[in-house]
């Protein structure tokens, strides 16, 4: 049906909308998993990012600012974290849970002079012939410009964990940090920048959800998209690659779950809500399944604890 | 226990130490009567808790001299409410309004424990010695924006955003799709569940998903304004709900389906002062102002705004019910005969679709 076929490009546009927030947060959580850190805050992170974009946006009426500013009050919520658990020897699990608990309050304190504030929108991207191509014209060239950062930043992760020498020495303090220290180099210094990172890049998450997304502050925005990130690094086992896939799938999901209850097909919304969080628990069996496997991506150093004299 | 249940549990912990801080800071106020405000979203949403929290404030400024005020915001429905609910109560608080309908079991248990407390649910339907129940003809509202719906739409399909497919809810959707088709046979309704009262990046999502299937007209029955943003973005209409929602919304916003809560509010905590509260169900429409209707779009046509009005007059005189028979489900059975209305039981109790909505009651 041509009715059907048209609805393509729509469905494809918005999924790689709603991948968009996932693939930045994720992206930035495996950094800091592949240095050997686990932060649970991805959503406390992305909450203080989202507001405080928001809040400059808002004064400035400058998106770019906005997006810088969520950048850095990322990163600055994660070095909290980082001197807690790095330097301070804190449970990086529970001091990861209580940042988002702050996260959540914090930014609700920031925003409350912000709700109901209207903000310009971001560009969208708009190439003369391509985005008006027919059915996929509009999904692949008429996007905002963030969204592509989020897929450039897809190859540019890839390559500085694999590429580089620095990415080299990073994914050796993942997995072995006693000995990376001993080679001399400086692990609590490697992993607070790798923090840093991940900070940096949950907070434009958090930011393009309420400069772009939904172009407005409200408690709560991110409505559980940080807890989705950090279990689309494990779905991905650590690769980049595979973050990109798995935040398709979630963000199509998403949106497929929508278009067929609009079509009126009898399937239950709440089977296709299910289906990633399922296929991250298969992909976790499978992988916990052979040892080489998981040898091969799971950074071995993960969440332990680092004392420079031991 | 996923990961994002997990968080919100979190959330309730929270929430409830905030609780035993406040407890401890109000203590000080004494002979005034303590009421506790519990709400499923925060204040701030801009909707259904920002209505509640009105209320609230309406209860302030009037009886500001014989009460005092406390309110917990994002409770989660289950499980947290309960512990939340038995704080309120336990810190002295003598009167208590749980504000969504997921807060009716946890209300009655707590009540149990506490004989001495007066407890007020909201859109629930269990009542106790100490338990009352009060909510508003919401259907009502719905059947004055589908009529504006029918005479807006050039497509004739409807987009309706659901939360959870409650009685509370569908009776929306069916009066709502009632007026509709008495103006404009042809359309039809597509409803979209997003199984939240408040996620506005969902909300906004199935807002495009209906959009791209070819609605230009929606309405919704979630807690956020997204969807009033992505209209506007899309040069569409759309009804705001619970609350007005027109600046984030210029163009696209006709109207809105208001709450009321102020004078129920302060009626019921003045009934607590003098003594006189007793267990009672109320159930208000336009004529009790528990609801109205925001401000018209200037863009909407004049006959079309003396249309609503008239329709909203006659339902507030009785001249007019949103479901009068005869009214048929979606595979053409008579559920309401011809002459007949439906009956207060039969809209609480709303699990089947009439005809011109898509789609089945998810169950």
């Amino acid at each position: 049906m041509s009715a059907d076929l048209a609805l393509i490009g729509p469905v494809l546009a918005a999924m790689l909308t709603a991948a968009t927030p996932l693939l930045f947060a994720a992206l930035g959580e495996l950094v800091v998993e592949k240095s050997g850190v686990l932060n649970l805050g991805v959503e406390g992170m992305m909450l203080v990012g989202a507001v405080c974009g928001f809040a400059v946006t808002a004064q400035t009426g400058s998106s770019s600012a906005g997006f810088a500013v969520a950048a850095l009050a990322g990163a600055g919520t994660a070095a909290l974290f980082g001197v807690l658990t790095l330097l301070l020897l804190a449970n990086q699990v529970a001091t990861g849970l209580a940042l988002t608990l702050f996260g959540v309050g914090l930014s609700a304190l920031i925003g409350q002079g912000f709700v109901g504030i209207p903000i310009p929108d971001v560009p969208e991207l708009n190439i003369p012939g391509l985005t008006d191509l027919p059915v996929i014209g509009k999904a692949l060239f008429g996007q905002d410009v963030v969204v592509y950062l989020g897929l450039a930043m897809v190859p540019a992760v890839h390559w500085f964990l694999y590429g580089t020498r620095r990415g080299l020495i990073l994914r050796a303090v993942g997995e072995n940090h006693a000995a990376a220290h001993a080679l001399g180099y400086k692990v609590i210094r490697i992993r607070f920048l790798a923090v840093l990172f991940g900070g940096a890049m949950s907070g434009i998450a958090g930011a393009y959800l309420s400069l772009d997304y939904t172009p407005m502050w409200a408690e709560g925005i991110t409505a559980g998209r940080g807890w989705i990130a950090l279990a689309l690094v494990v779905f991905a086992t650590w690769k980049p690659g595979r973050v990109l896939l798995g935040a398709w799938l979630f963000g199509g999901v998403t949106i497929a779950q929508l278009h067929v209850q609009g079509l009126g097909i009898d399937i239950p919304s709440q089977l296709l809500s299910m289906l990633p969080y399922l296929a991250t628990v298969v992909v976790l069996v499978l992988i916990s399944r052979d040892i080489a496997r998981i040898r091969l991506n799971a950074p071995a150093s993960l969440g332990k604890v680092f004392h420079p004299d031991a | 226990m996923n990961r994002r249940t997990m968080g919100k549990t979190l959330a309730g912990l929270a929430a409830g130490a905030a609780i035993m801080a406040l407890g401890v800071g109000a203590a000080d106020a004494q002979e005034k009567l303590k009421v506790g405000f519990v709400y499923v979203g925060p204040v701030s949403d801009h909707g259904y808790s920002y209505q509640h929290d009105q209320g609230r404030l309406a209860v302030e400024k009037e009886l500001g001299d014989k009460v005092t005020t406390t309110f917990v915001e994002n409770v989660p429905e289950g499980a947290d409410a309960e512990r939340v609910i038995e704080q309120l109560a336990t810190s002295g608080h003598k009167l208590i309004f749980t504000t969504s309908f997921g807060f009716m079991n946890p209300t009655l248990k707590v009540a149990q424990r506490h004989p001495d407390v007066k407890f007020e649910h909201a859109t629930g339907y269990k009542r106790a010695a100490n338990v009352a129940t009060y909510s508003a003809r919401f259907y009502e509202g719905r059947t004055v924006i589908g009529q504006i719906a029918g005479k807006m739409t050039k497509s004739n399909i409807i987009g309706y955003i659901g939360s959870f497919p409650i009685p509370e809810v569908i009776s929306g959707i069916n009066a709502f799709t009632l007026a509709l088709r008495e103006v404009n046979p042809k359309a039809e309704v597509r409803v979209v569940w997003v199984n939240s009262w408040y996620d506005p990046g969902k909300e906004a999502e199935a807002a495009k998903a209906l959009i791209d299937q070819g609605a230009d007209v929606l309405s919704l029955h979630t807690d956020s304004p997204a969807a009033i943003q992505v209209a506007q973005e899309r040069g569409l209409y759309v009804f705001g709900q619970s609350s007005d929602m027109t600046r984030f919304g210029p163009k696209a916003h006709l109207t809105a389906i208001v709450d009321d809560w102020r004078s129920y509010y302060v009626s019921r905590v003045k009934a607590a002062l003098d003594g006189s509260w007793k267990s009672q169900d109320t159930w208000g429409g336009f004529k009790d102002h528990m609801l109205f209707l925001a401000p018209y779009n200037p863009a909407l046509p004049k006959e079309i705004v003396d249309a609503a009005e008239k329709t909203r007059t006659d339902i507030m005189e009785g001249k007019r019910h949103p479901f009068q028979g005869p009214v048929k489900d979606q595979s053409g059975k008579l559920v309401i005969a011809e002459g007949k209305q439906a009956t207060d039981e039969q809209i609480l109790k709303m699990d089947w679709y009439v005809e011109g909505v898509q789609g089945k009651v998810p169950k």
